[in-house]
């Protein structure tokens, strides 16, 4: 008969264990679709150098890292430094998708920050930005030899998140 | 009168202010109310409780401006709505789709109605069977008719309580 008061105790506890994982994650963070799928193809001019284009095709066979950014983006000018570091690790070729920018500003922000990567892919209408499921940036994105995105951090790099996800990460790719 | 006046001015140019802000409508009306229909049952992904046809944000405007691109490619709405998931995940559907993972989601409610019943039904029951059985015995009945006595008493002499 004891174990009948114990009842509201414990669906107090199922309450509390389910409010409490609920509660901790962030619902900012939706999970990409696009996760274990071949990268959108693309081909758009590049930053630097209007009259060339890009294309993840022609990186095909390396594992290397599409990183989503703006000049307008604050988020972005935050996680810079992160991108310097990751461009000094040489650990995989970094490339930029300029998404809805001004090629002036990005190009002046390039300049006063440092340039962390191999080059920009310019995305003046944002179109590749939405094949890429992008609803915020900055965006980063994980892409093996094969062509196919292994990993999504929404939100501002940090060196932590380099450290204990994306390094390991590239590392394993290698391996394959 | 003066300020009357300016408040007036005023209160034109802010006419004139909103004005600049209305969205453009699209040239064809079918397109726009099939972009509706379709954006309306759409979450926008920056401000996640507006839905993709009432978000002002950017992202959505550029999103809208998409569907309506496939709406002229000849879409059909099933294959817009398969384009905004490939992208964005079942999370842009504000009517999740029945499949293994959202199961509970759809079925759970019930589950727990149905359990909720159960438990009412085994409870009532368990309370009849009680009530049915209890029988007075004859010193209870005793006991009763006194106090009923009792009472009717009070009542004809008028005392209460």
């Amino acid at each position: 008969m004891k174990a009948k008061f114990l009842i509201p105790l414990l669906l107090f506890v199922v309450l509390v264990i389910f409010l409490a994982i609920g509660l901790n994650r962030d619902p900012h963070e939706v999970p990409s679709p696009l996760i274990n799928k071949p990268a959108p193809a693309f081909e758009i001019a590049q930053l630097a150098q209007a009259n060339k284009t890009f294309s993840p095709a022609s990186m095909k066979g390396q594992v290397w890292i599409l990183n989503v950014w703006a000049s307008w983006c604050v988020a972005c000018r935050e996680e810079h430094p992160v991108l310097v570091e990751l461009a000094k690790s040489g650990q995989a070729p970094l490339i930029g998708l300029d998404y809805k920018d001004k090629r002036e500003d990005a190009l002046v922000m390039l300049e006063s920050q440092g340039n962390p990567y191999m080059l920009s892919a310019f995305d003046a209408n944002g179109r590749v930005g939405i094949d890429y499921g992008v609803y915020g940036v900055p965006e980063t994105y994980v892409i093996d030899q094969a062509g196919v995105i292994r990993f999504k951090h929404i939100g501002p790099l940090t060196l932590l998140i380099l450290n204990q996800k994306i390094y390991p990460l590239l590392a394993d790719l290698k391996k394959s | 009168m003066k300020s009357i006046f300016l408040v007036l001015v005023s209160v034109l140019y802010l006419h004139i202010a909103y004005a600049n802000d209305a969205a453009p409508l699209a040239d064809d009306p079918v397109t726009e109310q099939r972009l509706i229909s379709i954006s309306e049952e759409m979450r926008c992904l920056v401000c996640q409780n507006e839905s993709l046809a009432g978000s002002r944000s950017d992202l959505a405007n550029d999103l809208r401006r998409e569907i309506r691109t496939l709406i002229k490619e000849g879409k059909s709405d099933d294959q817009i709505r398969a384009f905004m998931v490939e992208r964005y995940g079942d999370f842009v559907l504000y009517r999740p789709p029945v499949k293994p993972i959202t199961w509970l989601l759809w079925i759970g409610p019930f589950v727990i109605l149905a359990i909720g019943i159960a438990f009412l039904m085994s409870y009532l029951r368990r309370r009849n069977a009680m009530a049915a059985t209890k029988v007075l015995s004859e010193a209870d009945n005793q006991k009763i008719d006194a106090l009923l006595n009792t009472l009717g008493k009070n009542d004809r002499d008028g005392i209460h309580g």
